[in-house]
């Protein structure tokens, strides 16, 4: 599958990443540092590639100064239980009989505003397929489509917190 | 805050920093707007706040519609603009959206992961002041501020209006100067009408007035007694020394009352555009049909008449709020049945019924002006907010003939629809074009059949601002626009279709009516019927023109903007509609009724695609479909309907006069609304079937 291939290829680059950063020590040299500054940015880069998140992420990793130097971990966090709630809540109205699909579109409503909040295209995407299939009361449509939605938000989650640990080491190795 | 006193502007109380920055330190803005965000999902409330304290503003966040509420309540001028999402577990947000506009009069944004245009027209109708898509993008933050500036603007305006227009009225005069003097201290409208009085002007109220002075609050049962000290001393002799002492409210001074009473007079004066002598009215209307418009008839009738005094207050609220109560009582639908079958896609057909009744009441009803008294001034849509207040009023209207007002929203919206397709097309088109140009965008159309009626009656009526109104009012404004719309198809197969839509607004409705354009529409939209005042200001001047003449107004209308346009016309349409809904109400609605319940369904159904059971948004089509057909036949009479669009020019007065008039003669004009005689465009028609099935 092409995702298998591409978290591979991020794997590969996870581990560049961890190879880089546990051979750095207390004195890690600039060409150390750079090097996983270079592993974060590679690794950011191919989560914007790959549609997982949108360029607009930017703006929210703009929005993190030293006011807020953990912005961007506050709101994934953040993201993730309140998802995470709400992946459970449709799996559970998707499973009961019968399907409450004024229900189902409401929680799926808040998922996608909670995804596009984090600017997370391919999870949002997915989420106004599953709307339609919902609206049109289509159970079997939002079954398929509920099962992409959680591929896509588990790869997602995954992505983001290897680059997430890639910018938490960045950021040390930086202090260091 | 505002320093000494003597700071013009700046003196009231509910200037805030950033508004005193606007006057001292212009610069300085819109650093410092405070505003309230208010979502239930956490990961987006973070987010946003965040952004917006990088516009440098200050940023309160709260993640319950009640909180937020209570926390607006308790510091009504702490804030100065109000960012809401639309689903929120505790309150809707739409609701929220009018609770805040009724009674802080705030410009509030919605947003919503929702994109639907549907729920897009919901935000224009129910008067929201802009509606974001999420994800939010920091640029769209970062000029929120500009609906602050204009609220104020246009608050502002209103009351000079009012001022104005009351010139032989010595009292008028000093309340006028006592509000402004009050006004500092009360609501924000007076702020920003202070700010925009000359600076002595405040200052010398500085120094009779108390700067200081604490905000006074016009609760629900202060304006009742207000109301009924009016009432009591009668409409014209009331003046405020003699209200206050019979309100005999310990620590309300002479000036709150003043300036209370002018807005309430204002708001009066959209209404009828007589001597407001719907006080009765405003008390009828405060019957809560329902749970959600109980609280809000009574919030409105006392907001809006603040507000509409004020300008900001969406005159409509009240005035949907009251048509709905009216509409309840008489429920009955002695409607013509047609109305009902038309459309299956509409789900109303008890509104449509009512509309039935309700305009006859309202051809018998000279009040018209109660519809329209919740209409002025607050242009604001968000008072319709919910939308079975919408679908309330409709019924309302329609069953009650009481309002007058009301019940040509009902009409209209009864004999929109009942002329099946074709009205439903004429309404559609009707709505595109009167709903670009209210504010409420794209939703407009389809939504109109309801508020539009009520608030086109009441918006037309009341000219300028009762437009404005309309386009806010959720349900009316689009109503009397389609209404006109609809008129057009059947008196002048050929002059809707071609004249009606090419107007300016055509491209707006070109856009309304290709639903997908709704949606951009609707914010560029918004932001139009904001700015539209000026334009209706021009509408009511060309009021005089026939339909045929609506089409060049329209164009020549400050339609810059196809938006603008559409909803210029759609404040004709509405006008018309309102004529209409009055001639129709006579009862021969049936025809017409059709064609307006045809309308109101389409647009309903359009609009309510993506909500089901959302019988509001029918009834508003339904009120906007209508409304374009009473309007249609009363001009005409029979066929001359283009008379009747342009009305928007004329004052309420005349609106309800005209439309009463020609009520009688509606019967001959029933046939004009046939469908059969309907020669709307195929592309109106299939516009409508478009959105509607789309809705669908």
């Amino acid at each position: 599958m092409a995702r298998r291939m591409l978290d591979a290829s991020n794997q590969g680059l996870l581990l560049q990443f961890w190879l880089a950063t546990s051979s750095l020590s207390k004195g890690k040299t600039r060409m150390d540092r750079n090097r996983l500054q270079h592993q974060a940015a590679s690794m950011r880069r191919s989560l914007f590639d790959q549609g997982y998140l949108d360029e607009p992420f930017i703006q929210l990793e703009e929005l993190q100064d030293d006011a807020s130097p953990n912005f961007v971990q506050e709101i994934v966090t953040l993201f993730y239980t309140d998802s995470a709630r709400l992946i459970q809540n449709i799996e559970h109205a998707l499973n009961s009989r019968p399907i409450d699909f004024d229900k189902l579109d409401d929680y799926m409503h808040q998922f996608k505003g909670s995804s596009s909040s984090i600017r997370a295209k391919k999870v949002t995407n997915e989420c106004t397929v599953f709307r339609e299939y919902c609206s049109a009361e289509n159970a079997e449509g939002c079954m398929r489509s509920f099962q992409q939605v959680k591929q896509d938000y588990a790869i997602l989650r995954r992505k983001l917190e290897v680059y997430l640990q890639m910018v938490r080491q960045a950021a040390v190795s930086q202090k260091a | 805050m505002n320093s000494s006193g003597g700071k013009g502007s700046m003196s009231t109380a509910s200037s805030s920093a950033a508004w005193k920055a606007v006057d001292s330190v212009p610069d300085q803005f819109p650093a410092g707007l405070r505003v309230l965000v208010v979502d239930d999902d956490p990961t987006c409330l973070i987010i946003l706040e965040k952004m917006l304290r990088t516009c440098s503003y200050e940023v309160t966040k709260c993640n319950r519609a009640e909180t937020a509420l209570a926390i607006l309540r308790e510091n009504k001028n702490g804030f100065d603009i109000v960012i809401s999402d639309v689903h929120m577990p505790d309150m809707d947000g739409f609701k929220l959206l009018e609770h805040i506009g009724l009674e802080m009069d705030l410009p509030v944004i919605m947003m919503s992961a929702d994109d639907g245009k549907h729920v897009v027209m919901k935000g224009v109708t129910h008067g929201a002041c802009d509606y974001l898509i999420k994800p939010v993008r920091m640029e769209a933050l970062k000029n929120i501020w500009q609906h602050v500036i204009r609220k104020r603007k246009n608050g502002w305006k209103e009351l000079e209006q009012s001022g104005s227009v009351e010139e032989g009225d010595r009292q008028q005069k000093q309340s006028e100067d006592a509000e402004y003097s009050s006004s500092a201290n009360e609501g924000n409208w007076k702020s920003s009408k202070k700010r925009k009085d000359d600076d002595d002007e405040t200052e010398d109220r500085d120094d009779t007035s108390t700067l200081k002075k604490p905000r006074v609050v016009w609760s629900v049962e202060l304006h009742q007694q207000f109301v009924a000290a009016v009432n009591q001393l009668g409409i014209d002799k009331a003046v405020p020394k003699k209200i206050l002492e019979l309100m005999n409210v310990p620590g309300l001074t002479r000036e709150n009352v003043a300036s209370h009473l002018q807005k309430y007079r204002l708001y009066l004066r959209r209404l009828s555009g007589v001597s407001p002598h719907a006080n009765n009215l405003n008390n009828s209307f405060m019957n809560p049909q329902d749970e959600t418009f109980g609280p809000l008839s009574s919030v409105n009738g006392l907001d809006l008449q603040a507000l509409a005094a004020g300008g900001q207050l969406p005159a409509q609220c009240l005035a949907t709020l009251q048509a709905a109560a009216l509409g309840r009582s008489n429920a009955k639908s002695s409607i013509p049945m047609p109305l009902v079958d038309q459309r299956n896609i509409f789900s109303f057909e008890n509104p449509k019924l009512r509309f039935g009744e309700g305009q006859q009441q309202l051809m018998n009803n000279n009040k018209q002006v109660n519809l329209l008294h919740g209409i002025p001034t607050t242009m604001e849509p968000k008072q319709l907010t919910t939308s079975q207040s919408i679908g309330n009023i409709n019924m309302q209207v329609a069953s009650h003939g009481v309002q007058s007002s009301q019940n040509n929203s009902s009409l209209i919206n009864m004999q929109v629809a009942p002329h099946g397709v074709q009205s439903s097309q004429n309404n559609s088109a009707l709505m595109q074009m009167g709903q670009p140009q209210f504010a409420h965008a794209p939703r407009l159309p389809l939504s109109l059949g309801q508020p539009i009626i009520s608030n086109g009656v009441a918006a037309n009526v009341s000219t300028q601002n009762g437009i404005r109104e309309n386009i806010r009012a959720p349900g009316y404004n689009p109503v009397p626009q389609t209404s006109s719309m609809l008129n057009f198809p059947m008196n002048h197969a050929s002059e809707l279709p071609g004249n009606s839509f090419p107007l300016g607004s055509t491209p707006g409705m070109s856009g309304c009516i290709s639903k997908g354009t709704f949606q951009e529409d609707f914010n560029s939209e918004i932001k139009g019927s904001v700015g539209f005042m000026p334009s209706y200001d021009i509408f009511n001047d060309l009021n005089q023109h026939k339909p045929q003449s609506w089409e060049l107004q329209n164009v020549g209308m400050t339609f810059d903007d196809s938006r603008h346009s559409n909803s210029l016309q759609g404040n004709l349409d509405l006008s018309q509609s309102v004529l209409v809904q009055q001639g129709f109400s006579s009862g021969q609605m049936s025809g017409q009724n059709r064609n307006a319940a045809l309308v109101s369904k389409a647009m309903l159904s359009a609009g309510d695609s993506t909500e089901p059971g959302n019988p509001l948004n029918a009834s508003q089509h339904l009120n906007s479909l209508p409304v374009d057909n009473t309007i249609r036949v009363k001009t005409e009479s029979v066929a001359d309907v283009t008379d009747n669009l342009f009305i928007d020019h004329f004052g309420q007065e005349d609106l309800m006069s005209a439309l009463l008039k020609q009520h009688q003669g509606i019967a001959p004009a029933e046939n004009e609304f046939d469908f059969d005689g309907y020669s709307l465009d195929n592309i109106q028609q299939d516009q409508i079937n478009g959105i509607i099935r789309t809705d669908e």
